[in-house]
């Protein structure tokens, strides 16, 4: 449905986008998650051509649309933005503009603003101003005018961004329905890696103006390509060693004098950066471990830093691990700075990759 | 003292009383000025959208001058006007010298560059996301211009209230091009510098009170549309 062919940006001396290269599937949702300033905004913009590449091109539908850029070809495009735009104006009014443009004869406007406004719960609101609405129904606004002009590919940046929790579940709830209902292909902008996860069949991680990574939530959360992607996906525990020996698939891994065990096809004395989610980890204080964890590390607790519910608990085991625990596991183990502690986590927990 | 009190009493008799002369004076003060505003407006809005919304060398250089020509002194509009009407200038045969038509294009050369100035102004300040939702939903040239103004009509409406007020305020144009002839091309401004000149005090507080009058009322209709 949509091809993305090494698509550069520069804004003057500044390269936004070094390569950018993917396919969009029809049907899925697909989203591009990254830091801030990673060039995603500009991805989507250049997609709808609201600003032109540098180099590369945008395959739509089979055809090349990178210079051609007609107005037909951007009629099968919605796009959502980040900050909330409404016209100064009713509510029907704003959802009615597109179909406007496009001619539509009045009674087809109001029937399919009828049936839009009820997809995004705003039925009743037609007359209202659409500039006293929160910010929350302006963004229902935004996807119902979009919604009415029946697209092919619904293009969202950062659409929760600027949201409260509750409207940000209402309006991940409506592009889950938008998708699955009308068969809507979506590409979607987040920094929140969370959401990436909630709602996209794929995940594009954007790192410095390209794909780091594209793959699944599942392959993207568990087997990260490289330490950036790791950091960003919330993988705490980074950590830098050589397979010292191998045994079948399992990996001896010398770290700063501490030996680790992974799963992993690599070979011996290959460098590489070890993944472990803060959550795998077990902690015991008398050293007792269930039998199939490979990996038991006696250590001490440097530092207690409270997140929410749970402890972030930084250890010291020869390498430094990140572990976390409920307030309450941490006073009935009486865990405090300072305590011995051993931690304990399975060789299949690790992801090993090549650095 | 005793003169301007006496000149306001009967200043206010003649406006109760409905004095032919002075209503007379005052509604072609107003539909002069209003066809001007009207006209003006009609060509300073596609103008100022024109301009805002292309890329072309120069646009900077043009802005500045639509702003220099602000502060366009109304007697230097005369002059020019009177050029290309009187009988020698190059639209001398449509013979628009001392008529209410030529006070009309006086106004409106005058009052173009604050209404251009000000609509680019205002279509500017309209938030970029407006700008790319329109372009994204479609928008032809036209109808994405279209759709601006209308976002942007409250601060184009203050611009042509503005225009109004210079162009009903003037005297130096109206004095030139319309030659202030009684029941032909007298209004407010003109009338106000002539009745001064002759002693009638009374007469041209008179005028005055409704020239600001016609402003008050004006403004007063503009704050109720940007508050609806």
């Amino acid at each position: 449905m949509l091809e993305l062919r090494d698509i550069t940006k520069r804004f003057g001396d500044t390269e936004v986008l070094r390569g950018v290269s993917a396919e969009i599937q029809k049907g899925e949702i697909f989203t591009i998650i990254g830091p801030s300033g990673a060039g995603k905004s500009t991805l989507l913009r250049i997609i709808d051509f609201l600003d032109t590449p540098t180099s590369g091109s945008v395959i739509f539908s089979g055809r090349d649309i990178t210079s051609e850029g007609s107005i037909e070809v951007r009629r099968r495009m919605g796009m959502v933005f980040q900050k909330s735009a409404t016209f100064n104006t009713t509510v029907y009014e704003n959802v009615a503009i597109g179909l406007r443009f496009r001619g539509m004869p009045e009674t087809d406007v109001r029937k399919k603003i009828t049936e839009a406004l009820e997809i995004v719960g705003l039925t009743g609101f037609e007359e209202r101003k659409a500039k006293t609405l929160s910010g929350g129904e302006m963004q229902r606004v935004a996807l119902a005018r979009v919604l009415v002009t029946n697209p092919d590919l619904l293009l969202l940046d950062e659409p929760t961004a600027n949201l409260d929790p509750v409207s940000v579940e209402m309006i991940e709830d409506l592009i889950k329905k938008i998708n699955r209902d009308f068969g809507i292909t979506i590409l979607m902008s987040t920094h929140d890696m969370v959401q990436g996860q909630r709602l996209a069949h794929r995940i594009g991680v954007m790192m410095n103006g390209r794909f780091a990574q594209v793959g699944t939530p599942r392959e993207i959360f568990s087997a990260p390509h490289d330490r950036y992607v790791a950091r960003f996906v919330g993988i705490e525990n980074i950590i830098e060693g050589t397979i010292t020996a191998k045994d079948g698939g399992l990996a001896t891994i010398g770290a700063d004098g501490t030996l680790l065990y992974a799963i992993s096809p690599l070979t011996e004395r290959t460098h590489v950066h070890l993944f472990l989610r803060p959550e795998d980890i077990a902690l015991s204080c008398t050293g007792e471990h269930a039998t199939s964890v490979r990996n038991v590390l006696p250590g001490k607790v440097v530092e207690i830093i409270p997140m929410g519910p749970l402890n972030r608990l930084i250890l010291d085991c020869g390498v430094q691990l990140i572990a976390v625990i409920t307030w309450k596991a941490t006073e009935e183990l009486g865990i405090s700075v300072g305590s011995e502690i051993c931690a304990s986590f399975k060789a299949s927990a690790v992801h090993v990759v090549e650095r | 003292m005793n003169e301007i009190i006496t000149g306001f009493t009967t200043a206010i008799e003649l406006i109760i009383s409905l004095d032919p002369e002075v209503i007379e004076t005052a509604i072609r003060s107003i539909a002069i000025s209003l066809t001007a505003t009207f006209f003006a407006t009609l060509l300073a809005i596609p103008i100022g959208s024109i301009i805002t919304f292309s890329e072309f060398r120069g646009k900077k250089a043009l802005i500045n001058l639509v702003q220099t020509l602000y502060a366009l002194p109304t007697v230097l509009v005369g002059l020019f006007v009177f050029l290309l009407i009187s009988r020698a200038g190059p639209f001398g045969f449509m013979r628009l010298l001392f008529t209410p038509e030529g006070m009309v294009i006086a106004q409106m050369i005058l009052i173009l560059p604050i209404l251009i100035g000000l609509t680019i102004s205002a279509l500017k300040a309209v938030d970029s996301t407006i700008l790319d939702t329109l372009r994204s939903l479609g928008a032809t040239r036209f109808q994405f211009m279209n759709s601006v103004v209308r976002e942007a009509r409250y601060a184009i409406m203050a611009a042509v209230v503005l225009g109004f007020g210079r162009a009903i305020s003037e005297v130096g144009a109206a004095i030139m091009i319309g030659g202030n002839i009684r029941g032909h091309t007298r209004v407010l401004t003109t009338a106000i510098s002539l009745e001064t000149s002759m002693g009638n005090i009374a007469m041209s507080i008179a005028l005055g009170i409704i020239l600001l009058g016609i402003a008050l009322v004006i403004n007063l209709m503009l704050a109720y549309v940007q508050n609806r």
